[in-house]
C-alpha cells in the first residue's frame, strides 16, 4: 500500500466550441487512475474554465504507480445526450517516483483527441506521497533512474556498470481484437493508447527490478521499441544498461560541453589494440545457430539467413570453439511452449496483470538465471565511455534472422519472441568471441515487420573493457587478459587489435600504430558507438550513407522468408562495399555511429547504413580508389577507365581538402610492419568480380599505398561508380554526421533546432530494375540532405548531428524515410583546436589531488588516483605504468598526430593470464568495499568539491570564448519571455553552452493520430505536419511541467503512416522518447528562472533557425 | 514516381521572412517558387528547383497552421503548438495584419459585409493585389471591427491590446473600423486623389475630437446613459453643430464675419481676390456641411462635401497651401471676435477637425 497519488485539476484554456448554439462549451474533467474515478464540477459556458479542483486522492500500490499514467479525460457536459469527449491527456507519474527526479507535476498540458488533435490545454497539478517499503519481495522497482541518453549521464559518475537487462512483454493488439469492429475509431486508438502505455510501464518496472536484483540503481541506455506485428499481437520491448551511478554534487558536475568535459583527461591503462579490417566480415553475418529453440520455428529454413557467400570460414570455427553455448535456452522454451492455455478477451487489466504474475512467477522460479543471464550477454547500450572504459574496439558484429510471425497464443506467454532474441543474443556474442572481444559495445535491436515476416536484426561493436568498472563476472575475462600487459595512450589505444595476430579471424592488413607505434592496428575500423572523446583525429568528419534497394518476388510464408533470408547476405555485403568505397573516397579510415538498417515491403528490401566517416590519426591512410577494367586492350574502355580513374582521384582530393585530412606524411620505415601482400588483400570487392592479371600492371595508386581496387566488369560496376561519385558534398558552411558531435568542431555555440523530417516516396509501377530503385532511392536521400541545408542555412556555419534516418516500406510501392537529427552551430574560427583543453584538464587533476579518497572507480583516472591504489595493493601495480602514462599524455594530446615515441617506458612484464583474472577479482572486491566508503564520504568532501568547481569554471570564464557566447545570449534579452516555458530538444546528450543540472526523469510517449477528413486537413503531408507538431507540443509540455527547460537524447523510435485517399482516411502512430532534463547556462551556478533563461539562448538559436 | 508526402518540422517552427511575405501576398506555391527562384536562392545556395519547392510547401503548411492562432494574436503567445520565439511572434502577427493601400482605398468606408466580399474579385482585379490576399485583408478588418465595436474604451488602445499590433498599424486600423462604421464615401470620383493615409488622418482627426470618447474622462459617461466609445461620432455634438448655421442665415454675422477675415488678409496672399469673392459660398460650404451632419446620409458624405464645397472651389482658384491655411486660421480666429456668436467652442471643435483635414487633403 505504499504510495498516495494527488491529483488537482486547476484550469482549462482554449477550449474548443462544443455548443453550437452559445458558441462555448460546458466543461468537466474526469480523473482516473487504475479503477478509481473522480470528476470535477461542471464549469458553465466557458472556452477557458476554472475549475479549481479538491485534490483527488488515490491510494495504490507502487506496482501501479509504475504501470499505470494518470488519465485525465476533459468532457462537455450534456444535459439530454451522452456528454461529449473533448480529448485527454495521459501523464506518466513514474518521474514523481525517484527521489532524485521531478517532486511535482504541474503545467498546462495539450489536451489531445485522437481524431481532432489538440484541442485546447488543461492546468493539472498532480503530487505522489511514497511510504518506505522494504518488503523483499516487492513487485515494484520505484526509485531505478531510467536514462535514454547512451552514455553516462552528465552530473552522475558510475560507480559500477553492471550490464544487460531486457525484457519484453507482449499482448493483443486491440486494434485487431473483435470487438474493434463495433466501437469507434477513438475508442479503438484510445485503448491502444492506453495499452501501450500500461505495457510499456509495465517493462520498466520489470526491468527495474532486474536492476535492483543486480545490484544497480539506475538503467542508462535504455531502449524501448515496439513491434506492432498486427494479427499476431504487439510486442514492446526494452534493453538498456544497469549502472550504479552516483551523483556528483551540483558544483562538481562536469560541465556538458563535451569535449571540454574534464574527464577528458586521461589515463588509464588503456591498453592496446583493436582491430578489423574492413573487408571482412564486419558484418558477420548472422545466422542463428543451428542450436534454435524448439519452437515451430524451428524447422523452417528460412528462420536462418545462409552464411553469406564471403563470409571468412576462420571466424566460424574460432566462435565454435570458444563460445560457451550451453545456455539457459533450453529450460525457458520449455515453459513457453508448454503455455498454460486460457486466455480469453477478458479486461484488459485482468489480462495484464495475469501476465505480470506469470512473468514474475517464472522470475522467481530462477532469480538465479537472472544473475546468469546478465553475465550470459555482456552487452552494453552505451554508445560514448567514462575514459579508460573501452580498451580495445574490435569492429562492428551484426546478426540478423528472418522469422514468420504467428499469433500470440497466449499473451502470458512471451516466449517465443524471447528465444528469438536469446538465439541472435548468442549469435552476436559469439561474434564478438571471434574477434578476440569479450563484450559489445553500442549494442542496439530492431525489428522490420511486413506482413507475417519480420526481420530482427541486432548489432554492436565488439570490444575489450577495462574491468574496473564492471561487477564480478559480468565480463569473461579470463581468455583476453594478455590485452592488459601494455598500456596504451588513450588516443589511439582502442583502435589497437584485441585479436591475436597470429590467429586472426580474418583476414586483415595490420600495421603498427602510426600514433603510439608499438601495437597493431588495421587499416579501417568500423565501430557503432561515437568517437571516443579523446581519440586523435585528423581533420573533419562526415556522415557516409550507402543505400540499397533490392526488388523480390511477392510470397508469402515460408517461400517469403526464405527469400528475404536468402537476400540478406548480398544486400549486407553490397552495403558494406558501398561504405568501403565512399570512406576511400573521403580518404578516412573508420566509421563510428554505424547503423544498417534493413527494412523489408512486400516486394522489395531497402538497406540503409548510416555512420560518420572520420581519419583517425592512429590508423594507416587510405590508399585511394584504383578503378580496373576487365577487358585490357579495348582502346575505348581503356579511355573510359582513365576519365573515371581522373574523376575519382580528384574527388579524392577534393574530398581531402573539404574535410582537412592532411595526415603528417610518415616515412616508410617508420612503418615497419608486416604488411600482408598487397594485392591478396585489395582483390576486389565487387561480388561479380574476378581476378585479372592486369591489375598489377595498373599503378595509378598513390606512393606506396595500397590503392583499393574497383574492378570494372559490368554495366553494374559502371553505375556503382556513378553513384559513388554523385553523393554530392554539403554546401560551404555544412557539416553532417550521425553521431553525437562532428569529429574535428570543438567550439559549439548555443544555437540548436532539433526538426523531423518524414518522407513518402510512390515508385511508379513500371517495372523497375534494381538500378532504378537503387538510383532513387539515393536521391530521395541525398535530396533530404538537400533541403536540410536548405532550410537551416542561415544557422551557416552549423553542423547536423545525430542524424538518424529510418526508411521503411509503408505499402507496396512507397518508400518512407524518416530523419530526426538536430543542427548545431559552431565558431568557425576555432575549429582547429580542442579550446581550453589543457586548461581544463589541469582543473580536474587539482580536484582529485585535492580528495581525499582514491577515485578509481571515477570516471577518469589519474596520477593521484593510480597513486593511491598502488597503496592499497600489490596486485593493482599491474596497472601502474599505463597510469603513468598520462602525464605524457597530456603533452601527446597537444601534439596529436605527430609520432610519439618517448612515452614508452616501462612495459609490463608478460603476465600469466589464468592468474590475472584472480588478481582482478580479489581487485574488484577491495574497489567495491571503497565504493561504500566513498558514498558515505561524499558528504563531507561536497564542500570542497564545490569550492573546486567554481575555480574550475572561473577559469572557463576566463577564456575567451564563454564571453562571447554569453555577449551573444545579453544581447537577445531585450524580448520578453512569454507565458510558455521554452524547451529545447535535442538527440543528443548534451545541450552546447549549457549544463545539465538535473535529469527529471524519462519521456516515452506514445501517440495515435487518425483522421476522416484527409483532403480537408491539408493531405497527407498536412496531417503529418500537424501531427508531429502536436507530439513536439506534448513532449514540451510534459517536460516544463516536470519542471524541466529541456529533452535531450530524443528520438522517435516509430512512425507509421497508413493512409487511404479514397476514404479520405489515414492514420499514424509516434513513439518519441528522451530524457527530461534542467539545464543551465554553463556559466550559471544556480537555474535561472528557466523561461527567461532559455529564452535567449532560443532566440539567438533561432534567429539563426528561421529567416 | 512522386513524393507523395514530404514534411518537416522543428522544435523552434522555422519561418522565412520571404515566403511569408509572398504567402500574405497569395502567391499559390507555385507562383512562389518562381519568384523565390528569380531571386537568385538557387545560385546562392546551390539548390535545386525541388527543394525550393518542398521548402516553399512546408512552409505554406506552417503558416496555414498557424493561421487560425493569427486570428486572436493573444493565443500565439500562449498556445503550445508552435515554438516561436517572442519577436518573431511579433513578425508575424505585425505582417499578418499589414495590408496593401490599394486595396484598403477600395474597401474604406464601405460596409464590411458579405455583399463587399463578393466584390473582392473586381477589387482584386483592379489593384492587383491578389484575390487571396485580399481576403485576408478584408476579414482582418472584419475581425478587428467584430472585436473593438462591443468593446468601450478608447479605439487604438483596444486595437493594440486585442491584437498586439504596433502603434501606427493599431491607429490605421481604427481609421479603417471608423470609416466602416460611420460608412463615409470615398470612392466617389473626386475623392479618387486622395490616399489612404490621407483618410486615416483625417480619421484620427475625427476619432482624437468629435466622438465621445474625445471628451473628457470614461467615468463621467459611466454615470451618464451615453456609452463611452470612439466608434459612433457624438450625436449631442452633431446636434449642437446645428446652431453654427447662425453664422450663415444671419446677415449681419455673415458680412461682419467677412469683413474680419479680410481685413486680416488683404496684402498678405495673391489669391485675395478670390478669397473675397468666395467668402459666403464657402462659408455656407463649410457651415452647410455641420449643419448636416445629424444626417447619417450626410455624415458618409462628409469627404465629398468638403472636396466639392470647399477644396474643389479653392483649388479653380489656384489657392496654394499656405494660402489655404492663412484662410483657414482666420477664418476659424475670427468667428471668436463676433459678439452675437455665442457658440465658440462648438466651433473651435468643428472647425479643429476641419482645419486639419482640409490641409491634409488639398493637394494634387
Amino acid at each position: 500500500m505504499p504510495g498516495k497519488l494527488k491529483a488537482k485539476i486547476v484550469a482549462g484554456r482554449h477550449l474548443p466550441v462544443m455548443d453550437r448554439a452559445s458558441d462555448l462549451t460546458d466543461a468537466f474533467v474526469e480523473v482516473k487512475f487504475g479503477n478509481t474515478t473522480f470528476k470535477t464540477d461542471v464549469y458553465h459556458k466557458s472556452l477557458n474554465p476554472q475549475w479549481n479542483s479538491e485534490w483527488f486522492k488515490f491510494e495504490v500500490d507502487d506496482e501501479d504507480l509504475q504501470d499505470e499514467p494518470l488519465q485525465i479525460t476533459v468532457l462537455d457536459h450534456d444535459t439530454y445526450s451522452a456528454n461529449d469527449a473533448i480529448g485527454k491527456v495521459y501523464i506518466d507519474i513514474d518521474p514523481l517516483l525517484c527521489s532524485e527526479a521531478a517532486s511535482v507535476i504541474s503545467g498546462w498540458f495539450p489536451i489531445y483527441d485522437t481524431i481532432h488533435g489538440i484541442r485546447g490545454e488543461i492546468n493539472v497539478l498532480v503530487k505522489v506521497e511514497l511510504f518506505n517499503d522494504l518488503n523483499r519481495f516487492r513487485q515494484s522497482s520505484c526509485g531505478v533512474k531510467f536514462f535514454c541518453t547512451t552514455s553516462i549521464p552528465r552530473c552522475y559518475r558510475a560507480a559500477m556498470v553492471h550490464g544487460f537487462v531486457e525484457e519484453l512483454v507482449v499482448n493483443e493488439d486491440p486494434e485487431y481484437q473483435w470487438i474493434d469492429r463495433i466501437r469507434t475509431p477513438r475508442a479503438s486508438n484510445e485503448a491502444r493508447q492506453r495499452l501501450i502505455s500500461l505495457m510499456s510501464g509495465e517493462l520498466q518496472r520489470k526491468i527495474g527490478l532486474k536492476v535492483l536484483e543486480m545490484g544497480g540503481n539506475a538503467v542508462v541506455g535504455y531502449l524501448q521499441c515496439f513491434d506492432l506485428e498486427g494479427e499476431s499481437g504487439l510486442v514492446v520491448r526494452a534493453i538498456g544498461t544497469a549502472c550504479t551511478l552516483d551523483k556528483l554534487s551540483s558544483g562538481s558536475a562536469p560541465s556538458t560541453n563535451t569535449h571540454i568535459h574534464p574527464n577528458t583527461a586521461p589515463a588509464s591503462n588503456a591498453c592496446n589494440s583493436p582491430s578489423k579490417d574492413g573487408k571482412e566480415p564486419v558484418f558477420g553475418e548472422d545466422l542463428p545457430s543451428s542450436s534454435g529453440p524448439p519452437t515451430p520455428f524451428r524447422a523452417l529454413p528460412t528462420s536462418s539467413s545462409s552464411p553469406p557467400p564471403f563470409s571468412p570460414s576462420k571466424p566460424c570455427s574460432r566462435q565454435s570453439s570458444s563460445s560457451d553455448t550451453d545456455l539457459s535456452l533450453t529450460p525457458k522454451t520449455g515453459m513457453g511452449s508448454g503455455g498454460s492455455a486460457g486466455k480469453d478477451a477478458g479486461p484488459l487489466k485482468t489480462l495484464l496483470r495475469q501476465q505480470t504474475q506469470t512473468a514474475l512467477e517464472q522470475r522467481g522460479a530462477s532469480s538465479s538465471g537472472l544473475l546468469l543471464n546478465a553475465r550470459e550477454f555482456p552487452f552494453f547500450t552505451l554508445t560514448s565511455f567514462p575514459p579508460g572504459f573501452l580498451v580495445h574496439a574490435g569492429g562492428v558484429v551484426s546478426a540478423r534472422s528472418v522469422k514468420l510471425l504467428d499469433r500470440i497464443h497466449n499473451p502470458d506467454e512471451p516466449e517465443t519472441r524471447d528465444a528469438w532474441w536469446e538465439e541472435i543474443r548468442q549469435e552476436i556474442k559469439s561474434h564478438a568471441k571471434a574477434l578476440g572481444c569479450h563484450a559489445v559495445v553500442g549494442y542496439s535491436e530492431s525489428t522490420s515487420i511486413c506482413e507475417e515476416v519480420c526481420i530482427l536484426s541486432a548489432s554492436g561493436t565488439a570490444a575489450i573493457l577495462n574491468p574496473r568498472y564492471m561487477r564480478e563476472g559480468c565480463l569473461d575475462i579470463g581468455s583476453t587478459d594478455h590485452r592488459f600487459e601494455e598500456p596504451s595512450p588513450p588516443s589511439c589505444g582502442f583502435c589497437h587489435i584485441p585479436y591475436d595476430e597470429l590467429n586472426m579471424p580474418f583476414p586483415a592488413q595490420l600495421t603498427y600504430c602510426y600514433h603510439c607505434r608499438r601495437q597493431k592496428v588495421p587499416d579501417v575500423l568500423f565501430t557503432t558507438i561515437d568517437l571516443p572523446p579523446e581519440a586523435a583525429v585528423t581533420g573533419k568528419g562526415c556522415l557516409i550513407q550507402a543505400r540499397l534497394c533490392r526488388l523480390k518476388k511477392k510470397a508469402q510464408g515460408e517461400v517469403n522468408a526464405t527469400a528475404i533470408s536468402n537476400l540478406l547476405p548480398f544486400m549486407e555485403y553490397e552495403l558494406h562495399t558501398q561504405l568501403m568505397n565512399k570512406l576511400k573516397l573521403r580518404s578516412m579510415n573508420a566509421l563510428f555511429g554505424l547503423r544498417i538498417q534493413i527494412s523489408v515491403g512486400e516486394n522489395m528490401l531497402l538497406g540503409l547504413a548510416s555512420a560518420t566517416g572520420v581519419y583517425l590519426t592512429a590508423l594507416p591512410a587510405s590508399g585511394g580508389i584504383q578503378i580496373a577494367g576487365k577487358t585490357p586492350g579495348d582502346l575505348s574502355n581503356e579511355h573510359h577507365i582513365l576519365t573515371i580513374q581522373k574523376r575519382i582521384n580528384d574527388t579524392i582530393a577534393k574530398n581531402k581538402e573539404l574535410y582537412q585530412i592532411n595526415p603528417p606524411e610518415l616515412t616508410e620505415e617508420a612503418v615497419g610492419s608486416p604488411i600482408p601482400e598487397p594485392r591478396q588483400r585489395s582483390r576486389l570487392f565487387r561480388s561479380h568480380s574476378e581476378s585479372s592479371d592486369e591489375l598489377s600492371e595498373l599503378d595509378l595508386s598513390h606512393g606506396k599505398k595500397d590503392a583499393f581496387v574497383l574492378e570494372i566488369d559490368d554495366t553494374d560496376a559502371v553505375e556503382d561508380i556513378h553513384s559513388l561519385l554523385t553523393d554530392t558534398p554539403p554546401p560551404t558552411g555544412f557539416y553532417s554526421c550521425n553521431t553525437e558531435i562532428m569529429p574535428g568542431i570543438y567550439n559549439w555555440t548555443s544555437g540548436v533546432q532539433m526538426f523531423t523530417s518524414v518522407r513518402v516516396f510512390r515508385l511508379s509501377n513500371a517495372n523497375l530494375t534494381n538500378q532504378g530503385l537503387n538510383k532513387i532511392f539515393t536521391d530521395l536521400c541525398e535530396n533530404l540532405l538537400k533541403s536540410f541545408y536548405f532550410k537551416l542555412r542561415s544557422m551557416i556555419p552549423c553542423c547536423l548531428c545525430h542524424l538518424n534516418v529510418t526508411v521503411a516500406v509503408p505499402e507496396e510501392e512507397l518508400i518512407q524515410v524518416a530523419v530526426t537529427a538536430v543542427a548545431m552551430t559552431f565558431d568557425k574560427d576555432q575549429t582547429q583546436e580542442k579550446p581550453a583543453e589543457k586548461v581544463i584538464q589541469k582543473g580536474s587533476g587539482e580536484i582529485e589531488e585535492q580528495l581525499q579518497f582514491p577515485l578509481e572507480l571515477c570516471a577518469d583516472s589519474s596520477s593521484t588516483s593510480t597513486q593511491q591504489s598502488s597503496k592499497i595493493s600489490g596486485t593493482v601495480s599491474l596497472l601502474t605504468p599505463a597510469a603513468k602514462l598520462c602525464h605524457n599524455q597530456l603533452v601527446m594530446v597537444r601534439s596529436a598526430g605527430v609520432p610519439e615515441t618517448s612515452n614508452v617506458s616501462s612495459r609490463a612484464a608478460s603476465v600469466d593470464y589464468g592468474s590475472f583474472a584472480d588478481r582482478c577479482s580479489t581487485w574488484l572486491e577491495l574497489l567495491r568495499l571503497k565504493a561504500h566508503t566513498i558514498r558515505r564520504g561524499s558528504v563531507k568532501t561536497s564542500r570542497r568539491t564545490q569550492s573546486l568547481a567554481h575555480s574550475v569554471s572561473s577559469l572557463e570564464r576566463g577564456s575567451p570564448l564563454p564571453e562571447g557566447r554569453s555577449r551573444s545570449l545579453r544581447s537577445n534579452r531585450s524580448f520578453g519571455g512569454s507565458s510558455v516555458t521554452v524547451v529545447k530538444m535535442t538527440p543528443l546528450s548534451f545541450l552546447p553552452g549549457t549544463r545539465i543540472i538535473k535529469y527529471l526523469g524519462i519521456i516515452n510517449m506514445f501517440f495515435i493520430r487518425e483522421t476522416t477528413s484527409l483532403r480537408e486537413e491539408g493531405g497527407v503531408s498536412g496531417f503529418l505536419h500537424s501531427f508531429i507538431a502536436e507530439v513536439f507540443a506534448m513532449v514540451r509540455a510534459h517536460v516544463a511541467a516536470l519542471g524541466g527547460n529541456a529533452v535531450v537524447s530524443y528520438s522517435m523510435k516509430e512512425c507509421v503512416l497508413m493512409e487511404n485517399p479514397n476514404k479520405n482516411q489515414a492514420q499514424c502512430l509516434i513513439n518519441v522518447s528522451g530524457d527530461a532534463v534542467i539545464c543551465v547556462r554553463e556559466t550559471d551556478q544556480e537555474p535561472v528562472s528557466s523561461s527567461t533563461n532559455i529564452g535567449q539562448s532560443c532566440s539567438s538559436g533561432t534567429d539563426g533557425g528561421a529567416t | 514516381m512522386a513524393v507523395e508526402l514530404d514534411v518537416f518540422v522543428g522544435n523552434t517552427t522555422i519561418m522565412d521572412e520571404e515566403v511569408y511575405q509572398l504567402w500574405l501576398d497569395g502567391y499559390t506555391v507555385n507562383d512562389a517558387v518562381k519568384v523565390r527562384m528569380e531571386g537568385g536562392v538557387l545560385e546562392e545556395c546551390e539548390t535545386s528547383a525541388d527543394v525550393l519547392l518542398s521548402d516553399t510547401m512546408d512552409q505554406y503548411r506552417t503558416f496555414q497552421m498557424c493561421e487560425r492562432l493569427l486570428h486572436s494574436p493573444a493565443k500565439l503567445a500562449n498556445q503550445l503548438l508552435f515554438q516561436i520565439p517572442p519577436h518573431r511572434q511579433a513578425i508575424l502577427i505585425e505582417r499578418y495584419y499589414a495590408f496593401d493601400d490599394a486595396f484598403v482605398r477600395e474597401v474604406l468606408g464601405k460596409k464590411l459585409s458579405k455583399g463587399t466580399k463578393k466584390d473582392l474579385d473586381d477589387i482584386s482585379a483592379k489593384t492587383t493585389v491578389t484575390l487571396k490576399s485580399c481576403r485576408r485583408q478584408f476579414d482582418n478588418f472584419k475581425r478587428v471591427l467584430k472585436v473593438v465595436e462591443e468593446l468601450k474604451g478608447p479605439l487604438v488602445e483596444n486595437i493594440r491590446q486585442h491584437f498586439l499590433l504596433s502603434d501606427k498599424l493599431a491607429r490605421d486600423y481604427a481609421a479603417i473600423v471608423f470609416f466602416a462604421n460611420n460608412r463615409f464615401e470615398t470612392g466617389k470620383r473626386k475623392l479618387q486623389y486622395l490616399t489612404f493615409q490621407d483618410f486615416a488622418f483625417c480619421a484620427g482627426q475625427l476619432i482624437n475630437n468629435w466622438t465621445v470618447g474625445a471628451v473628457g474622462e470614461p467615468v463621467d459617461h459611466q454615470r451618464s446613459s451615453r456609452v463611452y466609445m470612439d466608434v459612433d461620432l457624438d450625436k449631442e455634438f452633431l446636434q449642437e453643430l446645428k446652431e453654427l448655421k447662425i453664422l450663415i442665415t444671419d446677415k449681419d454675422l455673415l458680412d461682419q464675419h467677412k469683413s474680419l477675415v479680410c481685413t486680416a488678409l488683404r496684402g498678405k496672399t495673391k489669391a485675395f481676390n478670390e478669397m473675397e469673392a468666395n467668402f459666403k459660398n464657402l462659408s455656407r460650404g463649410l457651415v452647410n456641411i455641420a449643419a448636416k451632419l445629424t444626417n447619417t446620409k450626410d455624415v458618409r458624405d462628409f469627404f465629398i462635401d468638403l472636396v466639392e464645397k470647399f477644396i474643389e472651389p479653392c483649388r479653380s482658384d489656384r489657392w496654394t497651401a499656405a494660402d489655404m491655411r492663412l484662410y483657414l486660421t482666420h477664418y476659424t480666429n475670427s468667428a471668436h471676435i463676433l459678439d452675437t456668436f455665442k457658440h465658440q467652442v462648438v466651433w473651435d471643435r468643428y472647425m479643429g477637425v476641419i482645419k486639419s483635414c482640409i490641409f491634409k487633403m488639398y493637394h494634387d
